[in-house]
């Protein structure tokens, strides 16, 4: 049984190729010299999340050593695996531009022991709230702070918060919204799975200043294990009197329950998601009354999201001013952004409101994996837009993102590069919120179709200029006369790739013609006869029976049979077939 | 209540706190579109063109469900508004099958009339139909998922105001549609068939299934005789068709039924008074003699009984075996009438015109709806069909003449016009009772606690010194109220909260019918029951049992209520039914 795992990967190639075999054979030899091979197992990595840092090896949990050479073995055996020394000349300092607070706790406690959360200071904001703070101090901290909600709007929560406290009733209620749903982002997921217990603590400090004596967190059905670890985290807050009756022996009283979403994306929406607690079929309802008048069974209700939530502890105790110290003058903190698409490093990166996007993709991620120049980054989601590359020394905040026609959101940033078609991007996205529409309101479940189905014929080749005023046309009413944010957003992505990218449209309508080659449909596919063997493979492959021939004569592609399946091309072992 | 006051389009206005910007505009004249909020119903905001803005906001508002706030400065039709309007309408046609002059909703559309307003010409969006088939299981009501806009009426009549749930959303995006749950057909469902989701639904997607056609085959066999009887609530609605509101058209209708080509035209009026007579003798027996269990609930009403057997079937006992009035005169007039007339009954073609959907289905309901030996009602038209009827036959119905109604099933007494609203069964019923108690007639036949819209009405009348217990509920969702009472009372062995519960499916009762015109409201449901308190009030004989065909009736041809003939020909049985079949 091994106890300690290192992995090893040389950043310098992109491929699985093996250039670590010496590495490897000096490694282990070092640990069969110090009688440690039974206890320690190396893994050549095929990813190990570092770029361009020569030989990296990694000591799990998370020491991580950059540009390693082989005379530098025998200390780390001999320090690092055997004493649990940090070699700090080789430490690899990933990110000096990321600032964890939301991640805080993240892969560096256990998740499912409220002990290690209390050993890092955790449940001691509540503490002080109840004991040492009253339900306005907090809100002058939170209105200090600047936090401004997570979940893609960003209302300031301290606001949110006293609206909610301000409506006398006799029972209120606050949400967790964990109901993640724009394709890619999963830093909702993370920090339930990784850090429940912040986030309840977050939960508990927002029903108090507003007075709700119930809470629920509503997760997604399809975050099973996030769906464990609350379980287990509130199982623990009530076995160590951290929630329920007379929480530490204070009057206050505090119960907690989770729902599960059961997959709509339009059920983060917070009236829809309000209905789908109640048992109700999930769309979304007409504000005002807003929830904080009127929300679950009709009482105050204040819903959070989970990234919100878990920035509260921390600004309970370290004070708003240190929080609003960091970030922009309007919007301060971190964020969290799930960096996905053509970027060397993906992942969840947190950084102070302000970074540019250029310091996101290129010195924490790495820049693109193909070292082809970026074309745009997509941010927000599916409500989001894409920002050209000319913008990408932007500061990032919500104002900025708006500004550029796209927003916040949740966080997703999708970084796209010149293989990436525009209207394909579009395509995927408004298909999204087509799928996802509830289908209450006329003009998202309508004329989102309707905008489907123009882009569609766009991509293949059937479109017609009026199409570009057409989509302009459905997109306003759709922004103006939607009942919820999903509908007045989802043409978000049409209208700004059409802004900044009006030419590729065109070159989609007019020449039928996508750069990118990612419209399947407008592809010509042609035989390169001088690299052409005569194999017969692509003749016998072809679905269409498009490509006829012989081993003798050789072969040609029929233009008219040919349906752009991409076949030939993927399978000829000679790069003989021609993509344009 | 606080007053508000703001500007819409530059006017100055007025309104209580808490109305709406779509209510408030109408109080400077002002119509803002909408497909999906009905007068009666609260807001869905579905359709999203009743959009407005704040002067110099980008933001728009839907003013279906957004309250008028203090100085708000409205702009409800400046160029953008419309053209975004214009687009929405657009769109929804791009999802409807447009084939108006086939439709049941054919110059009575909502989206068409919007489709004129707004001058849409051409179709600017490919079509894309949803392929739905049709339902029309119940063979009361037939829905047409295609030409459903979703504005949610239907679905919140069902489930809110009637409490029945056999309508609900299904799937999601471009599929949503309404539905019974898990692909069911109507008839399978909950369903009552009480028609409130016709009567609501702006378009074609959900009408009452047609029989005009029958009628007309009928009226054009030259071997059948043809009589009809029109229900008490249609008196004082068809006039909806032809513009006017609250008025009762009862002699221009006979008139009218004669010139269809009806050999005798009847009123269901007189089928009440007779429906009084065995209910009231029911609540009298229970009463004193204590054969069957208090309270007594009345049974006129078919949704009503449908719903009672599906969800309350622990009431049959307490169910008044008496038929509805229109099955009275049914069977009547395929027996009393034909002997006395020497027609043969098996050639009579009875046509009952109600405001109802619910009583197409009852004629074929149980065996006791062939008591006459034929099926006693052959065809239900409601009120809807009737003023098509009207206009096909190309009759100028408000300049018609006025004429009686036939004998010997068409003359009635004030107690059977009431029938049409609620509580007025109760009221009714009331008078005769207390005239089978005492012996006397009453000085004064007016129980006005027992009128109006409350949805529950609790109050109690003193009969020869004992104290009677009423309940009158309207609206199937308040039903629960009155019936956990009489449970709760039943399990702690106490007494009994009602001796007597009168129940109508619909709101405001058969006033507010299924069947009736559209576009109804609390306060044409006002108007439409005070032109039948207007007829009880003119007439010389109040009671129904002081009605003389009611007396020659029972003299001639029954005997007595609660004869051995009578419970045969006019009383009916029940039992239990599944909420969902299959």
């Amino acid at each position: 049984m091994y106890n300690k795992t290192v992995l090893i990967k040389d950043t310098t190639t992109l491929t699985q190729e093996d250039k670590t075999r010496d590495f490897y054979v000096s490694f282990t030899n070092s640990l069969r010299e110090q009688n440690l091979s039974d206890e320690v197992q190396v893994v050549r990595a095929a990813d190990i999340g570092v770029y361009n840092h020569g030989i990296v090896v990694k000591i799990l949990p998370d020491i991580v050593y950059h540009d390693v050479k082989e005379a530098d073995i025998g200390r780390i055996v001999e320090e690092t695996i055997k004493q649990g020394k940090v070699l700090e000349d080789l430490v690899f300092n990933k990110d000096p531009k990321q600032q964890r607070i939301v991640l805080r706790n993240c892969g560096k406690i256990d998740p499912e022991s409220i002990d290690e959360y209390l050993a890092v200071g955790g449940y001691q904001a509540i503490k002080k709230v109840i004991f040492e703070m009253d339900a306005d101090k907090v809100l002058d901290e939170m209105k200090k702070s600047g936090l401004r909600g997570r979940g893609g709007a960003g209302f300031p929560t301290w606001m949110k918060w006293k609206f909610t406290r301000a409506v006398p009733s006799d029972r209120k209620f606050v949400i967790c919204n964990a109901d993640e749903g724009d394709p890619g982002a999963y830093m909702d997921r993370s920090v339930l799975e990784g850090d429940p217990h912040s986030v309840i603590e977050g939960l508990m400090i927002s029903a108090y200043t507003i007075g709700a004596s119930k809470g629920y967190f509503y997760i997604r059905a399809e975050y099973p294990l996030a769906v464990e670890r609350v379980k287990l985290a509130l199982a623990q807050a009530y076995e160590y009197g951290l929630l329920g009756d007379n929480i530490l022996g204070s009057n206050f009283s505090f119960d907690i329950d989770i729902r599960l979403g059961a997959g709509a994306f339009v059920c983060g929406e917070e009236t829809a998601l309000i209905a789908s607690i109640e048992g109700k079929r999930g769309t979304p309802r007409p504000r005002p009354p807003y929830p904080s008048v009127k929300g679950l069974w009709d009482k105050p209700t204040a819903i959070n999201n989970v990234e919100t939530l878990a920035n509260i502890a921390p600004i309970i105790t370290r004070g708003g001013d240190w929080f609003a110290s960091i970030g922009t003058v309007t919007s301060k903190g971190t964020k969290v952004f799930a960096v996905t698409g053509k970027v060397k490093n993906s992942g969840l990166v947190e950084v102070p409101m302000g970074i540019t996007i250029r310091e996101i993709v290129f010195e924490i991620c790495g820049g693109t994996i193909s070292g082809k120049p970026i074309k745009a980054v997509q941010t927000g989601g599916p409500s989001g837009g894409v920002i050209p590359a000319e913008f990408l020394d932007t500061p990032v905040d919500y104002e900025n993102l708006q500004k550029l026609g796209s927003i916040m959101g949740s966080g997703g940033m999708i970084v796209m590069d010149e293989d990436d078609c525009m209207v394909d991007i579009a395509k995927f996205y408004l298909g999204f919120c087509v799928d996802e529409s509830c289908g209450k309101c006329a003009p998202c479940r309508i004329g989102g179709f309707q905008m489907l189905h123009i882009l569609n014929n766009i991509a293949d080749g059937k479109g017609k200029l009026e199409d570009l005023a057409q989509l302009k046309r459905i997109s306003f009413a759709m922004q103006k006369a939607s009942l919820c944010a999903l509908g007045q957003t989802a043409p978000n992505p049409v209208i700004s790739t059409t802004r900044y990218f009006e030419d590729e449209y065109k070159e989609h309508i007019l020449e039928k013609k996508c750069r990118s080659g990612k419209c399947a449909r407008l592809a010509s596919y042609t035989i390169i006869q001088e690299k052409c063997k005569k194999c017969g493979l692509c003749h016998k492959n072809c679905p269409a029976g498009a490509i006829p021939g012989s081993r003798e004569e050789g072969y040609q592609i029929d233009q008219e049979k040919c349906i752009k399946c991409g076949q030939c091309f993927e399978i000829c072992k000679f790069k003989a077939i021609k993509k344009e | 209540m606080k007053d508000i006051h703001a500007k819409i389009n530059g006017i100055p206005v007025t309104v209580a706190e808490g109305t709406n910007i779509l209510d408030a505009a109408r109080h400077v004249q002002i119509k803002i579109p909408t497909l999906c909020k009905h007068p009666d119903l609260p807001p869905s905001a579905a359709c999203g063109l009743c959009i407005v803005r704040i002067k110099g906001s980008a933001k728009m508002l839907r003013a279906c469900c957004t309250p008028l706030d203090e100085g708000m400065d409205i702009i409800t039709n400046d160029p953008e508004i419309v053209e975004i309007r214009r687009t929405v309408i657009e769109l929804i046609l791009s999802n409807h099958p447009n084939d108006c002059l086939k439709c049941a909703r054919n110059n009575d559309c909502e989206l068409q009339k919007l489709t004129a307003d707004f001058g849409i010409k051409e179709e600017s969006f490919p079509q894309f139909l949803r392929e739905l088939p049709m339902d029309t299981s119940t063979k009361a009501i037939d829905i047409d998922p295609r030409k459903c806009i979703l504005c949610g009426r239907c679905v919140h009549v069902c489930q809110q105001a009637q409490d029945v749930w056999a309508l609900s959303f299904l799937e999601r995006g471009i599929k949503t549609r309404i539905s019974p749950a898990g692909e069911i057909q109507l008839a399978d469902s909950p369903c009552v068939r009480c028609g409130q989701c016709s009567a609501h639904c702006p378009t074609g997607a959900i009408v009452e299934q047609d029989h005009t056609a029958k009628a007309w085959e009928a009226l054009q066999d030259p071997d059948k005789y043809c009589v009809v009887q029109i229900a008490p609530a249609v008196r004082a609605s068809i006039g909806e068709a032809f513009g006017y509101t609250g008025r009762n058209f009862t002699k221009k209708l006979y008139t009218l039924l004669r010139r269809l080509g009806f050999k005798a035209v009847f009123d269901t009026s007189f089928a009440a008074d007779v429906t009084i007579m065995e209910e009231a003798s029911e609540l009298v027996e229970r009463l004193v003699k204590k054969t069957r269990p208090l309270p007594l609930i009345t049974s006129c009403c078919p949704s009503w009984v449908d719903f009672m057997e599906k969800f309350h079937s622990d009431m049959i006992e307490n169910f008044s075996s008496c038929k509805s009035p229109h099955e009275i005169l049914g069977v009547l007039s395929k027996t009393y009438y034909s002997q006395k007339n020497n027609i043969d009954p098996a050639k009579i073609v009875m046509v009952s015109i109600m405001p109802c959907t619910s009583k197409k289905y009852e004629i074929t309901r149980s065996n006791e709806m062939y008591a006459s030996g034929n099926q006693d009602i052959d065809v239900v038209l409601s009120t809807r069909e009737l003023a098509r009827m009207i206009k096909q036959a190309g009759i100028d119905f408000e300049s018609l003449p006025d004429e009686e109604a036939d004998s010997i099933l068409g003359e009635y007494a004030g107690a059977g016009v009431i029938f049409g609203s609620t509580g007025g069964v109760m009221e009714a019923a009331l008078r005769t009772a207390y005239y089978f108690v005492t012996g006397k007639e009453l000085d004064k036949v007016d129980f006005v606690n027992v009128r109006g819209l409350k949805g529950v009405k609790e109050t109690e009348v003193e009969i020869a010194g004992q104290k009677i217990r009423l309940a009158i509920a309207h609206g199937l969702s308040n039903v629960e109220y009155v019936l956990h009472k009489i449970r709760l009372a039943k399990a702690e062995g106490k007494e009994l909260p009602y001796h007597f519960v009168e129940v109508m499916a619909c709101p405001g009762g058969c006033v507010g019918g299924g069947g009736q015109p559209y576009m109804v409201t609390d306060e044409l449901r006002v108007k439409r029951a005070q032109a039948l308190y207007q007829d009880d009030l003119d007439k010389t004989v109040r009671c129904s049992h002081n009605n003389p065909f009611v007396k020659k009736l029972y003299e001639d041809f029954l005997e007595k209520p609660l004869s051995e003939k009578s419970e045969h020909l006019l009383h009916t049985t029940y039992k239990a039914r599944p909420t969902y079949r299959k």
